[in-house]
């Protein structure tokens, strides 16, 4: 043990091995990995809730839990899924991948980086004690109050709600500080040469993330503070009887809560048009357009909160703003849609499966994105408010256009991050059957939505029985394709076929200039950009 | 003979795309409109999805023939993009921009600000009022009455009727004991004991609060959701043009009973109106005067038995064990025990009239909801039943002395 065995002291015996290398890390790629690792188990911890309340959905009645503990699930499984899959993975890339693409040796706050992610486990913890402690009659349980809080419900709500103020804080925490990061490395880290009009769209979709992040999050940390001084302080913000008003607390969590559907999709629109560029062998096409949109979706994102509570009462003329405002985010987000179409036509494609989702990425998301236009109309909102319409709408945005993004971001970065290719015929699999039954699972949606049957109810009318069967048996089958998912990863980490530099034929940014695995540093020497 | 054949083939396809659509237009649409307000909102939704199922079409159609065509796999060269003219790219950037522009404010904006400003046209030309008010988890109906336009129309006085509405369906169903049962006239958990009833043809001016959380009205065929806020005044208005027997549900998430909270709401033509307003104004006299006679214990026992099972219940369970720790037992609880009455018969603090006159924490107060025989008959059944025997009996007169 005592000899020397390091006989060329490079940069990889700089740091400490074992346990201790992941608890003190302050390296991009190590936080990195494990921010994509904490968002995969939590991926899982959110998706087997929401099989647990499609498993009660499958037929009318109540078989399997009480009311109260449905509302428990629905509740966290929503702030898990937004707050510790999608962000956390989201970070994760940029964690990896902004200073390899930028030609940076690091992230520019590296402790800051080790403390933006060990904040996560915490949160993760105050999030699903209470749930886990009332599984063992201990407690009243979690939050029972749905992902968005609103009051009076949530002033009446047991000691889970705290529980999930204080996660949010932290979670909040969190994001601001990864943010702060990203924004300074962006600006003061790139390689020579690299202006910010030459920057990877990736970063582009990040630098703007960013920024919303750190404009809204401190937003929502008021509310919910507010709400705590509400529950325990006898203030009465959010309580007419003492002045206040419940539809309040609406405006301030939606100020953030919209900008949070682009805070989660921004990240994925910027490496999507890198994905598609790489299998079309052919430049993204209209970068600059791509870039401007990004910024114009990020500032109009801000300004139509309202639309996610048109019934609760509001003068004709805010409603009428609300409505056209929130139309008009279809101009820009038709701009990036025709530039990733125009990136493809005409290129020399093939269909790993990076590009698979990609397809499948452009294809579903399009379709939350058009129901999303419907759902701003204020009249026809009435109906669709609070429907199961408006669930399988922001699923179509959040799991296709979020959660099939980052996969197909992980299948494209795998081989550059662990060295190995992953299994092509398992990834294909794992596509089709994430694709099929993803749709089959929120199809139905639509149409229960349609005909009259409310979200976050335990049980149902008899008329709504055969859908919610389809779509339960789907959801079984969605949930557990993703271990198939979880195998791939693992055994690609572990070992397998050799990933060369560049991994794929078309693909072009200095992240596959480096070995594949990149170096513990990655950058010895400073790149430059033409 | 094979272009009759092919006619024919058409035919029968299109009979077979479209039947099921006719046959099942509730399961796949939004169900039959009955009001103004719902029917135009069905043709602003068919209009809107007709516009977005084309773009998407039109998009996807060519996005899959880029696919197919443009396949390394069958040697297709990636061909470079050539930077445009100025010229081009403005005129490129300017077209669909524009046509973006006119499907969004002008193909859908003008028909949707119609749609808003019908929808929130509460008060023009309404013939009554009624005030709804949603509670944890039942909603309280209550006639303010006809407005001079709707007295000028003829339309019968309802005012002061005023009623609780709770689900009708058995405890034993919602509890997942029995298997759900579905009947025509009481569907599965979207059926209630008391039903609003409305004029067909005439303009209700809905108002509506709540008393606790937020809760959302909500009748699909009506077109018409609003949120109860506590504390606030909402508004909406309803004209039902058909008779029937309209459902929906609380839209809002309000707690655990979230989805036992069903709307009904009977249209009757104005004849059949006028006669439930007249039998419902009986029984509010009936009642008046039931309050000021002395009943027997049996008669509190029995009515109370009923009073509770509709409105107790739900949290106290049919046995009075409770589901703690929000709902405690009343099995042997102190409460339901210990004395209500001081020595000079004014009802203590904290007792069991208390509670249920005033409410505590999450439970309601019942003084709003129910009427003094009910209360009495309910307090008096709580102590003699569910494993109590107290022995005492509470009068309506004794509840009525206790509200002032």
């Amino acid at each position: 043990m005592s000899t020397t065995t390091v006989a060329h002291h490079d940069e990889y015996a700089d740091h400490p091995n074992g346990i201790m290398r992941w608890l003190t890390t302050t390296n991009h790629k190590d936080i990195g990995t494990m921010y994509l690792t904490f968002s995969l188990i939590m991926f899982l911890v959110g998706g087997s809730m929401i099989l647990g309340i499609r498993a009660e959905l499958f037929q009318p009645g109540l078989q399997l839990m009480n009311p109260d503990f449905f509302n428990q699930l629905i509740g966290v499984h929503a702030l898990i899924m937004i707050f510790a899959a999608l962000m956390p993975a989201a970070t994760g890339f940029a964690n990896w991948m902004i200073p390899l693409q930028i030609g940076a040796p690091d992230m520019a706050l590296p402790r800051l980086n080790n403390w933006g992610f060990w904040l996560l486990p915490p949160s993760a913890i105050l999030l699903t004690l209470p749930f886990t402690l009332a599984l063992f009659g201990i407690g009243d349980g979690a939050l029972a109050t749905g992902w968005t809080f609103y009051p009076p419900l949530s002033i009446q709500g047991g000691i889970g709600v705290d529980f999930a103020i204080f996660a949010v804080h932290l979670l909040g925490i969190s994001s601001v500080l990864g943010s702060i990061n990203i924004i300074v490395t962006l600006f003061n880290m790139r390689a020579p040469g690299m202006t910010l009009m030459k920057m990877p769209m990736f970063a582009w979709g990040w630098l703007i993330t960013a920024f919303l992040l750190i404009a809204t999050i401190p937003v929502l940390a008021g509310a919910v503070t507010m709400l705590l001084t509400d529950r325990h302080f006898g203030t009465h913000f959010f309580d007419a009887a003492g002045g206040g008003d419940p539809i309040m607390f609406q405006h301030l969590f939606w100020f953030f809560g919209h900008p949070e559907v682009y805070i989660l999709l921004l990240p994925v629109w910027g490496f999507i048009p890198q994905i598609l560029q790489t299998f079309s062998r052919k430049p993204m096409y209209g970068y600059k357009a791509q870039v401007y949109s990004l910024i114009a979706i990020g500032a109009m994102s801000i300004i139509v909160w309202a639309h996610h509570f048109f019934t609760a009462g509001m003068p004709v003329p805010a409603l009428l703003y609300f409505m056209y405002s929130t139309m008009a985010i279809s101009l820009p987000l038709a701009v990036l849609f025709f530039c990733w179409i125009k990136t493809m036509w005409r290129g020399s494609m093939s269909f790993e499966t990076p590009m698979l989702f990609t397809v499948g990425w452009i294809i579903l998301f399009g379709i939350g994105g058009l129901t999303g236009l419907v759902l701003a109309d204020v009249a026809a909102d009435a109906q669709y408010h609070n429907s199961y319409f408006v669930v399988a709408h922001f699923h179509y945005t959040l799991f296709a256009g979020g959660i099939m993004g980052i996969m197909a971001g992980v299948y494209y970065w795998l081989p550059k991050m662990t060295g190995h290719m992953y299994n092509e015929k398992l990834g294909q699999l794992h596509f089709w059957l994430t694709a099929i039954s993803f749709n089959l699972t929120f199809i139905p949606q639509f149409f229960l939505g349609l005909a009259g049957m409310p979200r976050r109810i335990p049980d149902y009318a008899l008329q709504f029985a055969e859908f919610n069967m389809i779509s339960s048996i789907s959801a079984f089958v969605l949930g557990l394709s993703q271990l198939i998912f979880v195998y791939n990863i693992i055994s690609t980490a572990r070992g397998g076929k050799k990933a060369t530099d560049q991994v794929w034929e078309g693909a072009e940014g200095l992240e596959w200039t480096l070995s594949s695995p990149p170096p513990y540093h990655s950058f010895s020497e400073q790149p430059t950009v033409k | 003979m094979l272009k009759q054949a092919m006619k024919k083939i058409g035919f029968g396809l299109l009979l077979l795309l479209t039947a099921p659509l006719a046959l099942a237009e509730f399961r796949w649409n939004f169900p039959e409109p009955v009001t103004p307000m719902a029917l135009d909102t069905l043709h602003v939704h068919n209009k809107f999805m007709l516009i977005v199922a084309v773009i998407f079409v039109v998009v996807l159609a060519i996005m899959i023939y880029s696919l197919i065509k443009h396949r390394k796999s069958i040697g297709h060269q990636a061909v470079a993009d050539k930077a445009p003219s100025t010229a081009t790219e403005i005129f490129w950037t300017l077209i669909p921009f524009v046509i973006l522009l006119v499907i969004d404010f002008v193909i859908m904006g003008i028909p949707a600000y119609h749609s808003v400003i019908m929808m929130e046209d509460t008060r023009n030309e309404s013939d009554m009022v009624v005030k709804v008010t949603g509670s944890q988890w039942r909603w309280q109906y209550e006639y303010m009455g006809n407005t001079d336009k709707g007295s000028e129309d003829g339309l019968i006085d309802a005012k002061g009727i005023k009623f609780v509405s709770n689900l009708s369906t058995p405890q034993d169903q919602v509890n997942g004991t029995a298997p759900p049962v579905d009947t025509p006239d009481s569907p599965y958990l979207l059926d209630v004991d008391n039903r609003l009833v409305l004029p067909v043809g005439a303009k209700v001016r809905i108002l509506m609060t709540s008393t606790d959380v937020l809760h959302n009205w909500w009748v699909p065929q009506f077109g018409s959701s609003r949120v109860a806020v506590p504390g606030f005044i909402r508004e909406t208005w309803v004209q039902v043009d058909k008779a029937g027997t309209y459902r929906g549900q609380c839209k809002e998430l309000c707690g655990k009973g979230h989805g036992y909270m069903p709307v009904v709401v009977d249209a009757l033509p104005k004849e059949e109106y006028a006669a439930w307003v007249a039998l419902k104004k009986n029984e509010i006299n009936e009642q008046a005067a039931g309050a000021d006679k002395e009943w027997t214990k049996d008669e509190l026992m029995e009515q109370g038995k009923v009073v509770y099972e509709k409105n107790c219940a739900v949290c106290h369970q049919v046995t009075g064990a409770g589901l703690p720790p929000a709902f405690p037992a009343l099995t042997g609880s102190k409460i339901t025990t210990s004395p209500i009455f001081d020595a000079n018969g004014k009802y203590l603090p904290d007792s069991h009239m208390d509670r249920v006159l005033n409410g505590v924490r999450v439970m309601p107060a019942w003084k709003a909801i129910l009427n003094d025989s009910e209360i009495a008959a309910v307090i008096t059944y709580e102590r003699n039943a569910l494993g109590n025997s107290v022995g005492d009996v509470i009068q309506p007169a004794q509840v009525k002395a206790a509200r002032q």
